[in-house]
């Protein structure tokens, strides 16, 4: 089968090249021509592109870029902030790291176009701090870009001054949320800040802030480049453009795959080979592990905003974690309720004490010591936690239990029945097909 | 003993980056790592006098987070991804093979000093699992027995190259340095991007 949606590698473009990531590979392939083009724009005008482009973020909630950027009081004698989250922590989520190795300097692109419009001196990027290379390449492009005068004062002659400063994190998921990450870069716990105010009115410093996703102000160069239509051109409806799908788990060949919004998981499957040979697809994330799972029923559901909401789940991060029937969902749904656990920031009980039993109603589940009677309180406690909570951190910890629920209702019973795990856990590792 | 008139400047550099000063406190405990190897009482000490809030305050930050140890870190810190995706792919086993080579558990460290391990959540690398790092280097693709490998390589002095990063591994403490922000010149060094990571162009180039 062919697929029908063509991939559209934009982002992606030049990473085959030995120095995609240094100055000079990236201005061979026409980098940093979008800054000079946007310094020839007023910043509203280039806000109202973004806005007119339909640019939604990529860092999990689709939020239009160009309105959040509007939000932005102008002429109020404030220092502004572009903050970009950089942490990519969410499970499955795999899609900013290969870019900022890759590519740092399309980030710094869209930083000082970002920065430009919005009115901001002084730009940070919040980088997870569990991946030193990456560090080191984007460090090094900031350098660079110092040294070309694309950083600094009077950027390309046009009066525009902007500092950037690279801020490592030190292993903290809930930094990923916008305004614990604003109290992590104030030298503070991460932890999360109540709304309103929102970071437009009073983010870093009590200062209107635009945090934004990696891959949201990576993409702002080539819609400048490129302009409205172009990007208009790819997507669907109401999710226009290009964006980076990251297949992995049980397929054949996993990875990266830039594309138009509304792409399906057939599609995507088919270009990754298929699921792993000789087994068939069980479960998947459509956008990491805080959104509500789907299985082989989902297939031909467009990975826009709507479809994947319509279907009740979210697009998430785009990290499409792919299962097969060799799985364990109760394991699954354990490890990453052990994982909410360890990441719940503490600041509130529904969510602190609540992943604590989760984590202890999976365990006895999984070893078959869970009754019907259970799998009730176990729904009870979920319901106990999502939206009672203080941030979303809470909403994604019971996502895969509930979803997992729904679809997948009798294997946990079987693991009474069975007394304890029915599967074989060598049976779901790569090991069977290399040899360890 | 206190830190040196150098170390001090660098301090004083790290803190001038910032538009305020307490948020230096994340870069100066990486830097402190890197010169003690965790999070000592006179780096607090120091910290709190440079930032000029109480040690009780640093020391709150730094608890915070799970990249700051409390304990030294062997030269080679290995971190095995066992989040979902990565221990249905094998992560497990790599964690159980590794224990049992070792002696050790979560979080200790081998008597030389040289490796210690620690179970890590999703590192951002799903599309190459099983993913292990080493002082924050990817190692992937990993298989049980590759990791013994890779330790015995490293106890010996020679550990194999990460798979994306620079030609040669650093050990903790030089890592430590470069999450503070000091450059050790290296970001030239190893792939664009693994396979993975190209497949959606190459396919999209027709190249595969
Ligand atoms: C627990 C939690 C973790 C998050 N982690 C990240 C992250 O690692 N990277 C990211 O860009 N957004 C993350 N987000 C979303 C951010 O709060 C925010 O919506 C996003 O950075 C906005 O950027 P965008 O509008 O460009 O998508 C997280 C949200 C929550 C609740
Ligand atoms: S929901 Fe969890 S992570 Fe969010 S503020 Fe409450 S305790 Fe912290
Ligand atoms: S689950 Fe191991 S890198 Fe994502």
């Amino acid at each position: 089968m062919t697929p029908k949606t063509k991939l559209t590698p934009v982002l992606s473009a030049n990473w085959d090249e030995k120095d995609s990531f240094t100055i000079e590979g990236y201005k061979r392939n026409g980098g940093y021509k979008a800054v000079t083009k946007a310094l020839a724009m007023g910043p509203d005008e280039v806000i109202q592109m973004i806005k007119d482009s339909g640019l939604r973020g990529r860092g999990g909630a689709g939020f239009p870029t160009g309105s959040k950027w509007g939000f932005i009081p102008q002429g109020d004698n404030k220092e502004h902030y572009l903050v970009v989250n950089a942490d990519e922590s969410e499970p499955g989520t795999c899609k900013d790291t290969p870019l900022l190795l890759a590519n740092p300097h399309v980030l710094i692109e869209g930083i000082i176009i970002g920065s430009y419009a919005i009115r901001a001196n002084h730009a940070f990027i919040y980088l997870r701090g569990e991946i030193v290379h990456v560090y080191r390449r984007v460090q090094q492009a900031i350098e660079d870009a110092y040294k070309a005068g694309l950083l600094g004062k009077n950027i390309g002659g046009k009066g525009f001054d902007l500092e950037l400063t690279l801020h490592a994190g030190a292993g903290a998921y809930i930094c990923g949320e916008e305004t614990a990450l604003l109290d992590s870069l104030e030298g503070f716990r991460g932890q999360p800040r109540l709304r309103p105010p929102f970071p437009a009115i009073a983010g870093l410093y009590a200062k209107p802030t635009v945090v934004n996703n990696v891959e949201s102000i990576a993409s702002v160069p080539a819609i400048i480049n490129n302009g409205v239509e172009w990007f208009q051109a790819m997507g669907t409806e109401k999710s226009k453009g290009f964006t980076l799908y990251s297949l992995s788990g049980h397929v054949n060949n996993p990875g990266q795959f830039e594309a138009p919004l509304g792409i399906t998981l057939r599609e995507l499957l088919d270009l990754a080979g298929g699921v792993r040979t000789g087994h068939k697809l069980k479960f998947w994330t459509p956008g990491g592990s805080s959104t509500p799972m789907f299985t082989d029923e989902h297939l031909d559901i467009p990975l826009d905003y709507e479809g994947v909401s319509a279907a009740g789940s979210m697009l998430g991060t785009k990290a499409l974690q792919i299962f097969d029937e060799t799985t364990c969902v109760v394991r699954a749904a354990l490890r990453w309720s052990e994982f909410y656990k360890h990441e719940s920031c503490g600041k509130c009980t529904p969510c602190r004490e609540g992943t604590w039993w989760l984590v202890q109603m999976l365990h006895d589940l999984e070893d078959g010591k869970g009754t019907e009677a259970d799998l009730t309180k176990l729904l009870d406690l979920c319901d106990n936690i999502a939206g009672r909570s203080f941030c979303a951190l809470a909403d994604g910890a019971v996502a895969p239990i509930m979803s997992s629920l729904k679809y997948f209702r009798d294997e946990y019973l079987e693991h009474q029945r069975n007394g304890g795990c029915p599967f074989d856990p060598i049976a779901s590792t790569i090991f069977k097909t290399v040899g360890a | 003993m206190e830190f040196n008139v150098e170390q001090v400047k660098i301090m004083d550099s790290i803190i001038a980056r910032y538009p305020r000063s307490r948020s230096a406190v994340m870069p100066l405990l990486h830097y402190v790592q890197s010169i003690d190897g965790y999070i000592t009482p006179r780096g607090i000490e120091k910290i709190s006098e440079k930032l000029e809030i109480s040690t009780a305050e640093v020391t709150a930050v730094s608890t915070f987070y799970t990249q700051y140890r409390s304990e030294p870190a062997g030269e080679y810190h290995v971190g095995v991804c066992i989040n979902t995706l990565c221990a249905v792919m094998g992560g497990d086993e790599i964690y159980e093979s590794l224990t049992d080579h070792l002696g050790i558990e979560n979080h200790e460290t081998t008597k030389d000093g040289k490796v210690s391990i620690e179970r890590i959540e999703c590192n951002a690398a799903c599309d190459f699992a099983p993913v292990v790092m080493v002082n924050w280097e990817f190692y992937d693709n990993q298989t049980p027995q590759s990791v013994k490998d890779l330790v015995d390589a490293a106890r010996a002095g020679k550990p194999p190259a990460p798979t994306r990063g620079p030609n040669t591994l650093r050990t903790w403490k030089q890592n430590s340095e470069v999450l503070a922000g000091l450059s050790d010149g290296l970001a030239n060094e190893g792939v664009s991007a693994g396979e993975p990571t190209l497949l959606g162009l190459k396919i999209a180039k027709g190249e595969k």
